[in-house]
């Protein structure tokens, strides 16, 4: 009787091995990297004007006592363009937003900015995503709702939807 | 008629998820002090791509990864440490920017397993030998 048991033992391991696979294909880990950075200070920089007569963008802008939306964003990036309408609207709320044009040019920016508007207040322009690492950002595009103190409150990975704007509003409005 | 909008498709070039922009200076280029290039070459093959997740930013030619070569080749010819920069973008990132695990609450297990693996194995062993003398 003994020896039969131990027979089962592959028949045991290649069931957990099966459970645990199709455990990990029914629930894939989720690849979005988060930023370490929410609740601690923005770190420092100071970004070049994206487009002629937009205002440039540096850390110590948004320290300036009211809480900013920093939006990253590019204009080859396609979801960029589902979340420009929402972005508008969420300015017609009254949120301000700043934001970070990541690996792009002054010719190809202001073209998506006539082509899906513009509702933002500065645009820095960050060519070799050096910013946007120093942000623990790892994508296009991604919102930080930052505090009047320069604290980093909220991270949004992907584009905002009209089904976010609720959350974004309401952490805008703990960031004050 | 039918083949028209197919060879049209043909003709058609990819929507191309990537910026027009050129490569930052140093993601395809060596640092100049040789040695220097051989910290910053090593430290690249442990960091992680942040959008390819499975290669290195040595391995990826994707453009984030470039622009992580150019941030560990500048740091390092700024004179910071390998272990400085990797710090600094786990500070952003968490370890998982890194190949090479730190020890703490999760990886204990993966720095215990050898040891427990060894003692059990050595457990068996003894006892084995103990029982052939006997």
């Amino acid at each position: 009787m003994k020896p039969k048991l131990w027979l089962a033992i592959p028949l045991i391991v290649l069931a957990f091995f099966l459970a645990a696979v199709g455990w990990r294909l029914s629930s894939p880990p989720n690849p979005t990297v988060k930023s370490r950075l929410i609740g601690q200070p923005l770190p420092e920089f100071a970004l070049a004007a994206a487009v002629p007569g937009k205002p440039a963008l540096t850390s110590a802008d948004l320290k300036a006592g009211e809480p900013r939306l920093l939006n990253l964003f590019a204009s080859w990036c396609v979801p960029c363009i589902a979340e420009a309408p929402v972005l508008v609207d969420l300015r017609r709320r009254g949120v301000v937003i700043d934001a970070i044009a990541i690996r792009d040019g002054p010719a190809d920016i202001a073209r998506f900015l006539a082509d899906h508007g513009d509702p933002f207040a500065r645009i820095g322009t960050d060519p070799q995503s050096q910013v946007q690492m120093a942000l623990g950002s790892s994508g296009v595009p991604e919102s930080f709702i930052v505090d009047g103190r320069g604290v980093i409150r909220y991270q949004h990975i992907g584009p905002v939807m009209p089904q976010d704007v609720p959350t974004i509003l309401a952490q805008w409005e703990q960031a004050k | 008629m039918k083949l028209l909008p197919l060879l049209l498709l043909a003709l058609a070039g990819p929507a191309l998820a990537d910026s027009a922009q050129p490569p930052a200076p140093y993601a395809y280029r060596q640092l100049e002090d040789a040695r220097q290039e051989a910290r910053a070459r090593a430290l690249m093959e442990e960091l992680r791509c942040l959008v390819c997740q499975g290669q290195s930013i040595a391995d990826s030619d994707a453009e984030l990864a470039g622009d992580m070569r150019h941030l560990v080749r500048t740091r390092i010819k700024a004179g910071e440490s390998p272990s400085q920069v990797r710090d600094w973008l786990v500070q952003r990132y968490g370890s998982w920017v890194s190949y090479a695990p730190v020890l703490g609450p999760e990886t204990l297990l993966l720095y215990a397993a050898p040891l427990l693996l060894l003692l059990g194995g050595g457990l068996l062993a003894a006892r084995r030998l103990q029982r052939r003398r006997g």
